[in-house]
């Protein structure tokens, strides 16, 4: 195995996916420094959910590879975490904080009993996402903002090396949303944060790339925008996407129509092109 | 009522009908906790109207073809393994709608229970019996079952408990994290089938349903976590069983029934009290 530390933590090369014969991804490759915190945007039904369930091992490229720590998804899954947009629970369900956080070390043992050695991580967890008193509390007498810093803690006390965020900040007010992404900076020292996003106008202000997806995807570093004007209209944290020729994908009709890059990973749907790739 | 406890030294099968009404307050307490959280209490009534089907089948195969040894709580205690087996896999990751699967199942082992009473011959004194419990019929080598059964939920329900409030609370993310859930949805499945047997030989098949979700509900009404829940819904349980069954002695009434009121009347307080609470709270 190689050393994790001289591998990106994400590198997706010539991916397509597809739901049965509609194509959702098309010949997207980008990588992803560790220690990053990146954006993905893009709209509705543009492949950004899609994205995430690939990194996770949840769905299987049709062509391409997708590399996590330069391992199959479905072996590194263990170093990665993934907050869902919004976690379907009862508001009444009888759960403290402490124990949603220790959840995130549920797989590491035969039968999910808890040692010394995960209760000290749990605690450590929820300290580096500042709630480090909160552990007896219930966990639905919480804002908003406070459930998402749980299931942070959650995926963290898990040993998560990569965050993957589904719109971290919906439902949740800018006040408590601008210290989330405070939050996530901070989390970068140590880990690699992905957060897909609908609100491009926040979510630039704190990341460091930005990753367009639009059923294909192209990685945006972000250069500060040094004009005073800029700043003094749009507030102290306005950046701007440094775009390439072909950045926005506004239609993408005529890029799904160009032929698979990368090796075929199964069965590829009837109706698409045939590329005549060989099978990985 | 003091009747009841003067009575209980003298005659032992009060002693097995207090110690059974306990050994099943306890599971249902443990199960019935996380049945409550995880709302499907349709899956208990599922499983314990299709106990009728086992108990109707294995007194068929007594009277009829000369199953001795088959005694009908054994038949009831294979189906509802079966049952919890086939649920399980039938409503796993959504693949047919847990509504329909369990009416089909609901009623359909309420009917085949029917068909194989009619099918056996001579009269059929004891189907009351399984629709609404014999409490005070309960022998000692019940007992010796039930504490079997009650040792093995109690056994899964601690070694497991981690698990089972992860995949309650989270199915998907704990799937994530590498645990295997469809075990533990099979456990799950299983646990409450064994605990529906337990409460059956007390309540019935009918009454069942009741042991097993109100105390817990009760329960969730005063405390918000899962581990307090279990264990004060498993010494309500027992309160409810041993007090309705003291009632009900003296004026000879069911004393499934009675306990059945009795805690129907404890979980409208805990509402009660817990509103009471809600509403202070927000005054103060």
């Amino acid at each position: 195995m190689k050393p994790v530390t001289d591998t990106p933590a994400v590198e997706v090369r010539d991916v397509c996916f597809s739901y049965g014969t509609q194509e959702v991804l098309h010949n997207v490759s980008f990588q992803i420094a560790p220690r990053s915190l990146v954006a993905i945007v893009g709209p509705n039904g543009g492949g950004k959910t899609t994205l995430l369930k690939l990194l996770l091992g949840a769905e299987t490229p049709r062509f391409g590879t997708v590399r996590v720590f330069g391992l199959a998804p479905a072996e590194a899954r263990a170093r990665v975490g993934y907050v869902p947009q919004a976690i379907p629970f009862d508001p009444r369900f009888p759960v403290s904080v402490r124990e949603v956080v220790l959840m995130g070390r549920t797989g590491k043992s035969r039968l999910g009993l808890y040692s010394r050695a995960d209760r000290d991580a749990a605690a450590r967890a929820l300290e580096r996402v500042r709630l480090d008193h909160f552990g007896p509390r219930s966990f639905t007498e919480l804002s908003g903002g406070e459930r998402q810093r749980v299931m942070i803690a959650q995926a963290l006390a898990g040993g998560s090396a990569l965050l993957l965020l589904d719109e971290p900040v919906a439902n949740i007010d800018p006040q408590h949303a601008s210290r989330l992404y405070d939050l996530f900076r901070d989390l970068t020292e140590e880990v690699t944060v992905l957060m897909v996003s609908h609100n491009l106008g926040v979510v630039t202000g704190h990341a460091t790339h930005v990753l367009c997806v639009n059923h294909t995807a192209g990685m945006h570093a972000l250069g500060e925008v040094a004009s005073e004007t800029f700043t003094a209209a749009f507030g102290a944290h306005l950046t701007a996407i440094r775009h390439d020729a072909d950045c926005h994908v506004l239609d993408p009709t005529a890029a799904l129509k160009a032929p698979h890059h990368g090796c075929a990973c199964a069965d590829p749907p009837h109706t698409h092109p045939p590329s005549g790739t060989p099978r990985c | 009522m003091l009747t009841f406890f003067q009575d209980l030294a003298d005659y032992p099968f009060l002693v097995n009908a207090v110690a059974a009404a306990a050994l099943a307050a306890v599971a249902a307490g443990l199960t019935g906790s996380l049945v409550v959280v995880r709302r499907s209490t349709y899956l208990a009534g599922a499983v314990s109207h299709c106990l009728l089907a086992g108990l109707g089948l294995a007194r068929l195969l007594q009277r009829r073809f000369g199953f001795g040894w088959l005694s009908p709580m054994g038949g009831a205690l294979l189906v509802a393994v079966a049952v919890a087996l086939l649920l399980a896999r039938l409503t796993a990751r959504g693949r047919h709608r847990p509504d329909t699967v369990l009416s089909a199942v609901w009623t359909g082992g309420m009917a085949l229970g029917v068909s194989f009473v009619a099918l056996t011959p001579g009269f059929q004194e004891d189907l009351m019996s399984y629709l609404f419990g014999s409490l005070l019929l309960v022998t000692r080598a019940d007992l010796l079952w039930m504490v079997a059964l009650n040792t093995l939920i109690i056994t899964v329900m601690i070694l497991c408990y981690n698990r089972f409030l992860a995949v309650a609370f989270n199915e998907e993310l704990t799937r994530l994290r590498g645990v295997n859930t469809a075990v533990y949805e099979t456990l799950y499945h299983l646990l409450t089938a064994l605990t529906v047997v337990l409460l059956v030989r007390v309540a019935g098949i009918v009454l069942a349903i009741a042991l097993l979700t109100l105390p817990a509900a009760a329960a969730g009404q005063l405390t918000r976590r899962l581990d307090r829940m279990m264990l004060l819904a498993a010494a309500l349980g027992a309160g409810v069983s041993v007090a309705g069954l003291a009632l009900s002695y003296g004026p000879n009434l069911p004393p499934g029934a009675t306990i059945v009121e009795l805690a129907v009347i404890v979980y409208l307080l805990a509402a009660a009290y817990a509103r009471w609470r809600a509403r202070h709270a927000a005054h103060a």
